[in-house]
This record gives structure tokens, sequence and C-alpha cells, in this order.
């Protein structure tokens, strides 16, 4: 397994010389009169949320640019701060609002690691079916908007039914649609509910052909491929050196994936591939984003196989501690009634440390560096946002491309502003 | 695996976890070491941690009573024992990755009291860019070398920053309209 290729996308580097995420107008020209500056969001449809670019523009093509961020900025880690533990898991999922599952899971994961508390593995496998869930919502929304802003608005309709389908199976587990809080330290909230194995092998059959029919709309559409081959390359050496991760780094042919390079939750025990290509350009991470959907719900296939013979299995680890009792217990136990109030009100203790922990997320590695003091209260959370390196290659990928392109680009680097901002 | 990094002044294991600790003013040299010998090829995060008050009671929101509880032993109250103090107010710190068929990772901590510097490691990893400029605007420290060391996430007149443990959280003065 050669994880970096030796073949090179284009030679040398195009990471700009003077500052990695500035593109700089060629001193030759800067004075010119026909270097226009546009300013390109940070309220446009098609950024994506808040993302600006300052955008130098020598006729159609890009001659600089510079991405500014930092618009939907809410100071997640400093209240993250403030909160016990226990209240703090309603944060990460807001990151990434559309990845949620896996910012809850990497947080949820390192305060595990902290605690040194074992999961059951109806918990461990239920995680892994939803985050394969979350990623499949995730590309779906990447698929439809990036599809839209191209022209290609009736992908964006059929992306979206199929989205619905999955916020359906999470409003039935956990009763919200997104940001569930579904994860516990120890476990999950509730048992899986009964319709829930059905309906989700139901989808994980209708899906390979949903993705069949968004092939089909887009993988011979004249335009689709002529706005989409060649355009916002990356090499392999650049992604590595502006810190890529997940599709962005796998459409540049990186074999790398956490999932299965430090498996974690039960990944070494499912059957999945990684698809990688070659080119770098937007149609690779096109197709790595509908390889991926396969591959997930091939994955929620087998999990959900693993979890109906793990019917009746706790779903939360018993640790009075740490876990909320059952909620049937407050009315009848002292003991249990304590436990609560005291979870809920002043939390429980983490012991002294720091951790780092990685997940696959949608987009690539999300991270969460977790310092203890031994407290309730987190000392420090860092989360690593994959968008947020993901934007940094906005430079790299754009020099050369035309205007137009400038979308298709921006788009491809699935950037969630919310991920990027925190 | 990490032997012969310039500048380490202590190994510490921990959860399973490597930590550097390294000579904040070697950490260039520390860095394209560990990237060109031990292929560390990716920066994967850098960020800050402020350890002003670290162990007093009442900074981080402690309850209870210092001393004396066991996390695993039932019905034990306080806490075992306080933090360890840390060496200086700031920690630098770095997340490495190796991408490679032998992945690892690991993780440098460089100490800085307020108003020191560190060189920045752009010119090891450019993925250290926004990190250092995030790292700035949240904890006021300067990154030496950086080709544009300026707020990322915080408006550019912003005072004060944000994430340092003297900053209250809610101290933004709330403006509501038709106020004068």
């Amino acid at each position: 397994m050669t994880v970096v290729p030796d073949t090179r996308i284009y030679e040398g580097t195009r990471i700009p010389a003077r500052c990695p995420t500035i593109l700089d107008v060629d001193p030759a020209k800067h004075d010119l009169e026909d270097i226009l500056t546009v300013n390109f969001g940070p309220n446009h449809p098609s950024t994506h949320g808040v993302l600006r670019l300052i955008v130098d523009l020598d006729g159609e093509r890009v001659a600089g640019l510079e991405a500014v961020v930092g618009y939907l900025h809410t100071g997640f880690e400093k209240n993250m701060e403030a909160k016990t533990y226990w209240k703090g898991i309603t944060y990460p999922e807001r990151i990434d609002y559309l990845s949620f599952q896996a910012n809850e899971l990497v947080f949820v994961l390192a305060i595990e690691k902290l605690l040194g508390l074992e999961t059951p593995e109806k918990a461990v496998w239920m995680r892994m079916c939803l985050s394969e869930l979350n990623r499949i919502h995730s590309h779906l929304v990447w698929l439809g908007t990036s599809a839209l802003e191209l022209g290609a608005i009736s992908m964006f309709w059929y992306a979206f039914r199929e989205r619905d389908m999955v916020l359906d199976l999470f409003e039935m587990v956990a009763g919200a649609r997104m940001h569930t809080r579904y994860f516990q330290v120890g476990g999950l909230a509730e048992d899986i509910p009964e319709g829930f194995y059905d309906a989700t092998r139901a989808f994980t059959r209708h899906m390979p052909h949903a993705i069949d029919d968004y092939e089909g709309i887009l993988d011979r559409n004249q335009i689709w491929l002529e706005r989409t081959k060649g355009i916002g390359l990356l090499s392999a050496e650049d992604a590595l050196a502006l810190g890529q991760s997940g599709p962005m780094a796998r459409a540049s042919g990186i074999d790398w994936d956490l999932r299965r390079n430090e498996p974690y939750l039960a990944y070494d025990e499912v059957d999945f591939e990684v698809p990688v290509y070659p080119n770098g350009d937007v149609y690779d991470r096109y197709k790595v984003h509908m390889d991926e959907m396969r591959q997930s719900a091939r994955i929620v296939a087998q999990c959900v196989t693993r979890l109906e013979e793990l019917r009746g299995a706790p779903w939360i680890a018993d640790d009075r501690k740490v876990v909320l009792p059952p909620r049937e217990e407050l009315h009848t136990s002292m003991e249990s009634l304590i436990h609560h109030f005291k979870i809920v009100t002043e939390g429980y203790l983490v012991p002294e440390g720091e951790v780092y922990v990685a997940n696959e997320s949608a987009r690539g590695e999300c991270g969460c560096y977790l310092v203890s003091d031994g407290g309730p209260k987190p000392w420090r959370v860092k989360f690593r946002a994959p968008s947020f390196a993901a934007l940094q290659a906005t430079a790299t990928c754009v020099r050369g491309t035309a205007v137009a392109d400038l979308v298709a680009v921006a788009g491809s680097l699935d950037p969630v502003m919310g991920d990027v901002d925190r | 695996m990490t032997t012969g990094v310039p500048g380490v002044v202590e190994t510490l294991e921990s959860f399973g976890e490597t930590t550097l600790v390294v000579d904040p003013s070697r950490i260039v040299e520390a860095c394209t070491h560990l990237r060109d010998e031990d292929g560390y090829n990716e920066l994967v995060d850098l960020s800050g941690v402020d350890y002003l008050g670290w162990g007093e009671k009442g900074v981080a929101g402690y309850i209870g009573t210092a001393g004396g509880r066991d996390l695993n032993e039932p019905g034990a109250q306080g806490y075992g024992r306080l933090p360890d103090p840390k060496p200086k107010r700031f920690a630098v710190v770095y997340h490495l990755l190796r991408v490679s068929a032998d992945p690892a990772r690991l993780r440098l901590r460089a100490w800085l009291d307020d108003g020191e510097e560190i060189e920045s490691v752009i010119s090891v990893w450019p993925a250290a860019d926004w990190y250092e400029r995030e790292t700035y605007d949240m904890y006021g420290i300067v990154f030496r070398g950086h080709p544009n060391l300026v707020r990322i996430l915080m408006p550019d007149e912003w005072e004060g920053f944000p994430l340092r443990k003297d900053y209250p959280l809610g101290g933004e003065p709330v403006r509501f309209s038709g106020e004068r």
C-alpha cells in the first residue's frame, strides 16, 4: 500500500510563495489598470455560508485571491470551558452542522478516553451506523448544493429527497432531525427503537440506486464534465503540506482514511473500500464523494445486521458516577435521584490530562484536543476542523482558473463555515 | 522512535499519546527534524492553551473540596490531588501526523510566558498559516516570521484575546438598537 502516490498532478509546488493562503497578483501586472478587485461574499448564495473571497481579476482569470473567514465565529470553545462536560456535548454538533454526529462523537470519545470508560458493543456499532448515515447526509447536501451552483438544479431536488430519508431515520432514533445529542459519555441516550432496523435496511437497499440516478444525471453531462475536469488542481504533496485530509486528500491520490489507517469504534470489523482518485481536480472530488456514499451504505447495512444480533443488550455503560440513572428509577430510588441531581448540576469529574482524538468526518480529520484539570469542566477544548484546513488550500487550487470556475472550486473544498469559524 | 530531536526538554507519555516538550527557541529546528527525519509530513493542528489559574480553586469552576478523592472510589469527597503546576502561562501545542503505511501521531508543546514570542513553523508546514493566526487571535501569542499575522476569526479592531482565562465570558457589551 503506497499512501502517497509517485505520479505528479503538476510539477513542483503551486502553494503561493509569500503566504500559503494568499495568492498575490504578479508584481509586473500589479499596477495595471485592468486588474479588477472584486469582493465575493460573505453574503453570496454560492459561498456555502459566509465565506468571503477577495479576488483580483485579470480579465476572466483569477490573478489574486485571499479568503476571509470569521463571520460565523461564535466562541464555542470559550463557551465549552464554562459548561460541565455533560452540558458541553450539545456544542460540538453545532460546529460542523452538516456532519454533526462526527463532532459529537469525537468529543464524547475524548471524554471517554480521559475517564477510561468502556462503552457497550451495541453503542459502538450504533455510533458507527449513525456516523455513516451522517456521512451520506453531509455528502448529499454537498452534492446538491455544488451541482446547483453549476446549474444542475434537478440534482438538488434528488439529493435532498434522499437526505430527508436520512433525517427521518435520525428523527426516529433521537427525536431530532439534526443535532441529535444521541451520543452520551458511556454509550447512547436511549435504546434503538424497534422500527429502526427495517427502515435503515430499506434505506441501504435504496441508496445505491439513488446514487446510480445521480451519476446518470451528472457523469455524462457535458456541461458538468467541462466545468469540473482539470479545474482546482491540488497535488498530493501540496495537499499534505496544507494539512488536507478526507475527500480532499483522497481526490489528490493520497490513500488515507482514518477509518482504515487508525481504526476506531469497530471499523476494523466491517468491510469497506476507500475510494482514491489520482487527478486532484473538482471532478475527482465529486467521484470520491459519490463512492464514499456507496461505501457508507455498505457499512450501515453491516451495522444493522450486527445491531439486530445485539437486541436487548445494554446501550450505555453501567457507571453511575458518569451516566444518568434510568428515568424510572428516579421515582423509587433515593440513590438514583442523588446521582441524577449531582450529574446534572455539578457534573462528573474527569481525571487530569490531555488527549487528542480524531475521527473521519464527512470532510476529513475531525479532531478534538481536550485538556482537563481534574474538574467537572474542560480546561481547554480545541476542535481540529477539516473545513478550516480545506479552505487554506483555496489560493493553491484557484491558481489560473477563470472567475466562473471559482464557484466550482470553492464548492469542491466542501467548507462548512460553522466548522471553519467555530 | 523519535530520538535525536533537537531542542527536546522532556518526553511525556500519557493515555497512549506521546508529547515532546520543546525549547521554544528551537521549535523550527525540531519541526524540520521531525518532518525530514521522522516522516511527520502533516501538521494536523496547532493551538494554544492558557494555564492562568491552573490548579487554583475557583478559576475553572471548581466545586467540591480540594484533596482526598479518588475518582473511582465511590462516595469519596473532593479531589485526589491538585493538578501539577505548569512552568509557564501559555502552551503552544502542535499535533503532528505521519501519513504513511506506518502512521503515527506526536504532540509537541512549547511553554511561553505572556509577551514571549515563538518562531513560526510556516516554513516547515504551510498549513501552520491559519492555525498560527487563530492562536494569535485567541491568545495574543506572536509567531515571529509569519507573513500575515493578523486576526482571523475576530474582527480586526477587536480588543483583547478571547480565549485567555482572564477574558470574561460574556464580557462583550451588548448594544441595543436606538441606544445613543
